[in-house]
C-alpha cells in the first residue's frame, strides 16, 4: 500500500513541471478557461497576465503546470493564480488563491496538487503562513479537492445581497 | 450541530474499517474503543451494510470490512443514512405561513446548506488525514491503532 502510494506520488512529480507563466502560454490558458467555464474572456486574461505575470512578482504568482514528458511543446495541464494580500477584512497578510484550473483530461494525475504545492511554497517564501481560497459550495469537485489538500473553513463568512 | 449517537458510531466505524483495507473488525472491537454496546453498533452496521458501505465477513475471525471507496465516500453519504440531512422544508408547522416563519425558515435553510456542503465535501480519506494529523499533534501513535490495541487486550 505504502509502496503504491509512493510510486503514484513520484510518478506525478516526474511528469508535472510547474513554472511561472509566459506570454506564450496565454493562448492555452484562455482556451482551457473557455473550455471549462464556457465563457471566453481573452481581455480579462490579458489583464491578468499583465497584473499577475509581470508585476510585483515577489507577492503575485501566476503558475502553470505542463507535461514534463513532452520535450517539445509540452502540453499545458493547468494553472493557478494567487497573491499575498494584507489587511483585507482586517486580516494579517495571507496567501489568496483565486484561480485554479486543470485540464479535465489531465485530472487525477497530480497536476492540481503540484500547482497548489508550488504556490504554497511561494507563499511561504513570501513570508506568510496561511493560504485561503473561496469555493462555490455546490462545486463538489473543487470542494473535494481543496478539502483533500487539508483546507478547512476559515474564520470568515462570505455575505452578499441583491442590489435592488 | 449535533449528530445522533448512531450517526457518530457509523462514522467512527467507517473510519476504523477504512484504515484497515482488506482486514475485518468485529463490532466488539469497535464498540470497546468507543464505549458502546455491540448490540447498538450491530444495528448501525446493518444499516451501513444495506447501503453498501460495509460488508460482513462470516466465520472465525469474521467481522466487517469497508466496502466503499474512501476517496469517493463523503461524510454526507454516511450521515444521511441516519439523519434527515435535507434542507429545511416547510412542514406545515406553527407559523410556517407567516412572514416571520418564512424568515426563520430562510435562516435555517442557510445553516442546512452550509452543513450539507461541509459534510458533502469531506471524504473518508480526508477524514483519515485529519485523524492522523490530530494523532500526530497529540504526539502519539494514531488513535485508531492505539484504541483498538487496548480494546483487543480488554476482550
Amino acid at each position: 500500500m505504502a509502496t503504491a502510494k509512493k510510486k503514484r506520488v513520484s510518478k506525478a512529480d516526474a511528469e508535472v513541471r510547474v513554472r511561472r507563466v509566459r506570454a506564450s502560454d496565454m493562448a492555452n490558458v484562455i482556451a482551457l478557461d473557455a473550455h471549462i467555464t464556457k465563457l471566453p474572456k481573452p481581455d480579462y486574461w490579458t489583464d491578468v497576465l499583465r497584473r499577475y505575470g509581470r508585476q510585483r512578482l515577489h507577492e503575485r504568482f501566476f503558475l502553470v503546470a505542463e507535461d514534463r514528458t513532452e520535450r517539445t511543446n509540452p502540453r499545458l495541464l493547468g494553472f493557478i493564480i494567487g497573491e499575498v494580500r494584507a489587511w483585507e477584512f482586517g486580516s494579517t497578510p495571507c496567501g489568496w488563491v483565486f484561480a485554479l484550473s486543470v485540464d479535465p483530461d489531465a485530472r487525477l494525475q497530480g497536476s492540481g496538487r503540484a500547482l497548489l504545492d508550488a504556490i504554497s511554497a511561494e507563499f511561504k517564501k513570501a513570508g506568510v503562513s496561511k493560504m485561503r481560497t473561496m469555493v462555490e459550495r455546490n462545486t463538489i469537485l473543487q470542494m473535494l479537492f481543496f478539502r483533500g489538500e487539508g483546507m478547512m473553513a476559515g474564520p470568515y463568512l462570505q455575505l452578499e445581497k441583491d442590489l435592488d | 450541530m449535533r449528530l445522533q449517537i448512531s450517526t457518530q458510531l457509523a462514522i467512527f466505524a467507517v473510519l476504523e474499517l477504512s484504515a484497515r483495507e482488506g482486514q475485518q473488525l468485529s463490532v466488539a472491537d469497535i464498540g470497546a474503543k468507543y464505549g458502546v454496546s455491540s448490540h447498538h453498533l450491530a444495528k448501525v452496521m446493518h444499516v451501513m451494510g444495506r447501503a453498501g458501505l460495509v460488508r460482513s465477513v462470516r466465520g472465525a475471525g469474521g467481522g466487517y470490512q469497508f466496502a466503499g471507496n474512501a476517496r469517493r465516500t463523503t461524510l454526507l453519504d454516511v450521515v444521511q443514512l441516519f439523519e434527515d440531512a435535507n434542507s429545511a422544508e416547510p412542514d406545515g408547522g406553527a407559523g410556517d405561513a407567516t412572514p416571520e416563519g418564512q424568515a426563520l425558515r430562510q435562516v435555517l435553510s442557510e445553516i442546512d446548506d452550509i452543513a450539507r456542503a461541509t459534510l458533502g465535501s469531506i471524504t473518508i480519506a480526508t477524514m483519515r488525514k485529519l485523524v492522523d494529523r490530530r494523532a500526530t499533534d497529540n504526539g502519539r501513535q494514531p488513535k485508531a491503532a492505539r484504541g483498538l490495541a487496548a480494546a483487543k487486550n480488554a476482550v
